[in-house]
């Protein structure tokens, strides 16, 4: 009988990744509202227009190119190339820090053009690019700490890991953070 | 694989796989067994007895201003000793009696009914009724109860600041929230009060997580959604509401948290503060914050109510040995709920200068949600309808949440007209219509929950005349407490006030008030000795000798008297049908594990 159980139960998705895609979900309400509320606050008066930091068009790539390297490493990782998946997975993290970086010159960018993002001096239309740009970051900044999690696991010769889900797990949320990026990119461009 | 694989790579309940029938097993030691445990019984009974705790001091504070409000002309000394400079000459001072209100709101919206309700019963019912060896992910599960336990000691931390916990109401609308200069209590204890805040909010998020994966990937062979008892399904669509709508408080607190600290202006805009003078900040919207925050403050409401509902379907059913009226419609009705939760979240707004046009839309939507309501109630009293109804004390309770949720129901019809809402907005209706339907309605579920399943908690029962006791007069009370409010509130008397003996209009309550003060004195005596019996019985109490006391169909009670971490020593029993065969075809009961017979009828 358990035999019948476990051929049946292996068609399910496997729970640890399907509480990823309901965690994804509960972020995305997060970043919903956020956007919500900067339409609504757009409609308002004393709402400032400004262009947005040429930087982004370049942030914008190189998340982009993370998501390739992140599906490439995935793909390296199941045909168990495991030095191309090393070299792979370690230049994703780079890109996800590069384009963290990128995004804090963005803000230098916004500043130096005597927007201010917070502070009294400072109008609502910056201060939510800031807040939601910088809350995308910091979700950025976690898949770059899962993607190192599983990094340093790649390496430690004591444990030999076969389980493809970890990889596909970071790799899922990599190209989830990615969209909501481009999602938001599109929303301050031409949407909001 | 899933089943196994989770409990397998996180603790040793494979020895209980094979074999290892005892209650206690040697590789838990005090730590891993109580404080940091993993086991989903054991979370279950954390949350349980944290929630209350939060009750008993939530309790207490609403005793603590009913006393201003019912003897506002009265000297306690003793408050002074127990309140210090809060009480100054033995009477509560204007700030202790704000602070009061909002801490006792904050917690009891929060931490008894969220985290105690939904968190007890979520971790200890879904395992063991679906047919699990615990949640998908026990660590994340008990690191769901330590962020509650963390938002725990800092919101009681607050208590004890300077200044005071903070004091503008459970809502904590800015400006009142976002300004440190607005009152003593939005500095520090508002801070502390945020910090909390976003630590619950990840404690909920963590725990939802879990149980929605639980729910639709853990299920035992056989156990399809549809032969899920109904409890699951409440706490399946808490859930779902939970992870949908906490990210949205989330969001605001955020933006709270700017304009608190970093001077933006997303809420606030260039008012003027007695003492501070006006603001530099431009064009903030306060209403902003009331969108977000009552995003999540509808959901919250069912996310408070679902899980009572759930208990009291599945124990209104065992305890009259009939099956559950109309299992689909309860379903649907609960689905019908949760998505209508969603889309009402402005009636709480009808008088913030709201579009009455966009008022009328709110307006027939919640309007709307008496439908599935009604659906529910009809189905309990049919359910009740001509079974061999068994007065136990988790019976009583779950039909005193019938009565209750009627009652309190009936008033949100008023409320839920933007007209009425002119009149009745900020009264004590508003109070007795919401503590009546969403409080006391949940804490007879939360009541039913524990009496019905301490047995399984514990492998005792609770001292059945001591809840006799515990319900009658706590129905009682709720309904003298909360009845009279709505003819104060129809006066048009406001909420939130200190002292309404300025005004002529009001001073013929004087005497009203002074009975709700005393009977809300009473109940809370009460509610001691349901604690007595709770802690008297996890120790002393009558043993419970059999596996399932009464004759119900659920797996839980197939589980040993005292079930370890895995829940099942052996195979995880294989489900066969619905929950719900109690008196088919001359048997009184039939548990979901029993194959279906060749000669069975339908049903």
């Amino acid at each position: 009988m358990m035999a019948a159980v476990q051929s049946n139960e292996t068609r399910r998705i496997h729970p640890h990744k399907f509480t990823l895609w309901v965690a994804i979900g509960s972020i995305v309400m997060m970043f919903a509202a956020l956007t919500s509320a900067y339409i609504v606050k757009k409609n308002q008066a004393n709402w400032l227009e400004f262009d947005l930091p040429r930087v982004f068009w370049y942030s914008s790539f190189t998340i982009l190119l993370s998501s390739v390297t992140m599906h490439l490493a995935l793909k390296a990782f199941k045909a168990r190339e495991m030095g191309r998946y090393r070299t792979l997975i370690t230049v994703t993290a780079a890109l996800g820090l590069l384009f963290i970086t990128l995004q804090y010159f963005g803000f230098r960018d916004l500043e130096l053009r005597n927007i201010a993002l917070t502070g009294p001096r400072s109008n609502s239309a910056a201060s939510f690019l800031f807040v939601i740009t910088g809350l995308h970051m910091l979700h950025v900044l976690g898949g770059v700490i899962a993607l190192l999690v599983i990094f340093i696991r790649a390496y430690s010769s004591r444990v030999k890991n076969y389980s493809a889900l970890p990889v596909e797990m970071a790799a899922t949320y990599w190209h989830f953070v990615d969209v909501l990026w481009i999602y938001l990119f599109i929303f301050y461009n031409w949407i909001g | 694989m899933s089943n196994e694989a989770v409990v397998h790579t996180h603790h040793d309940a494979v020895h209980e796989v094979h074999g290892d029938h005892h209650e206690h097993h040697h590789h838990e030691t005090f730590i891993t067994k109580y404080v940091f445990s993993q086991d989903h019984k054991m979370i279950a009974k954390q949350f349980l007895i944290t929630g209350m705790f939060w009750a008993v001091l939530g309790g207490l504070m609403s005793v603590l201003f009913r006393l201003q409000l019912g003897y506002p002309d009265s000297n306690f000394p003793w408050l002074h000793s127990l309140l210090g400079k809060w009480a100054e000459n033995g009477h509560i001072t204007p700030d202790a009696y704000y602070a009061l209100v909002t801490t006792h709101g904050t917690v009891l919206v929060f931490f008894v009914l969220t985290a105690g309700l939904s968190g007890t019963f979520a971790n200890f019912l879904i395992p063991l009724q679906v047919g699990a060896r615990d949640m998908a992910s026990p660590f994340l599960n008990m690191l769901s109860y330590w962020f509650f336990f963390t938002a725990s000691v800092v919101m009681l931390s607050s208590l004890f600041v300077e200044t005071g916990p903070f004091s503008g109401g459970w809502t904590a609308y800015p400006p009142l929230s976002a300004l440190g200069d607005a009152s003593p209590g939005s500095k520090t204890g508002m801070d502390l009060w945020l910090i909390s805040m976003a630590l619950f909010v990840v404690s909920s998020l963590l725990g939802g997580l879990n149980y929605i994966a639980t729910i639709l990937n853990m299920r035992t062979k056989g156990m399809s959604m549809t032969r899920l008892p109904l409890t699951i399904w409440a706490l399946f669509f808490t859930a779902v509401l939970g992870v949908l709508s906490f990210p949205v408080l989330f969001s605001g607190f955020i933006l709270l948290i700017f304009d608190r600290n970093f001077g933006t202006s997303f809420y606030l805009s260039d008012i003027f503060i007695s003492k501070v003078g006006a603001l530099p900040n431009e064009g903030g919207s306060a209403i902003l914050y009331q969108h977000l925050f009552w995003f999540l403050g509808h959901p919250e409401v069912y996310i408070i109510l679902l899980p009572a509902m759930g208990m009291v379907s599945e124990i209104l059913s065992v305890n009259s040995r009939k099956p559950i009226f109309g299992y689909m419609a309860m379903v649907g009705s609960l689905f019908a709920i949760a998505v209508l939760a969603f889309l009402v979240w402005a009636h709480h707004m009808f008088v913030t200068g709201l579009n009455p046009f966009l008022g009328s839309i709110f307006v027939l939507l919640t309007l709307l949600i008496a439908v599935p309501s009604a659906i529910k109630v009809f189905n309990w009293l049919t359910t009740l309808w001509r079974g061999s109804i068994r007065f136990t004390p988790g019976m009583m309770f779950a039909i005193g949440f019938v009565s209750l949720f009627i009652s309190g129901g009936l008033t949100g019809i008023w409320l839920g007209n933007s007209a009425l809402d002119i009149h009745l907005h900020d009264t004590y209706f508003v109070i007795a219509h919401f503590h009546i339907v969403m409080g006391v309605a949940s804490m007879f579920g939360m009541f039913a929950g524990i009496y019905h399943w301490f047995p399984k908690m514990y492998g005792r029962y609770l001292n059945n005349t001591l809840g006799y006791i515990h319900f009658w007069v706590t129905i009682a009370g709720a309904y003298m407490i909360f009845w009279p409010m709505h003819y104060e509130g129809l006066a048009g008397m406001p909420r939130r006030y200190y002292d309404y003996g300025n005004w002529e209009s009001f001073k013929q309550f004087i005497e009203l008030n002074r009975f709700i003060s005393t009977v809300a004195m009473i109940v809370f005596a009460v509610q001691i000795l349901f604690l007595f019996n709770f802690f008297y019985s996890i120790f002393k109490g009558r043993k419970m000798t059999q596996l399932n006391p009464y004759g119900a169909n659920t797996l839980e009670w197939t589980t040993p008297l005292r079930p370890g971490h895995g829940n099942w020593p052996g195979e995880i029993p294989e489900v066969h049908r619905w929950a719900y065969d109690y008196g088919k075809d001359g048997k009184e009961f039939i548990s979901q594990t029993a194959p279906v017979g060749a000669d069975e009828s339908h049903h």
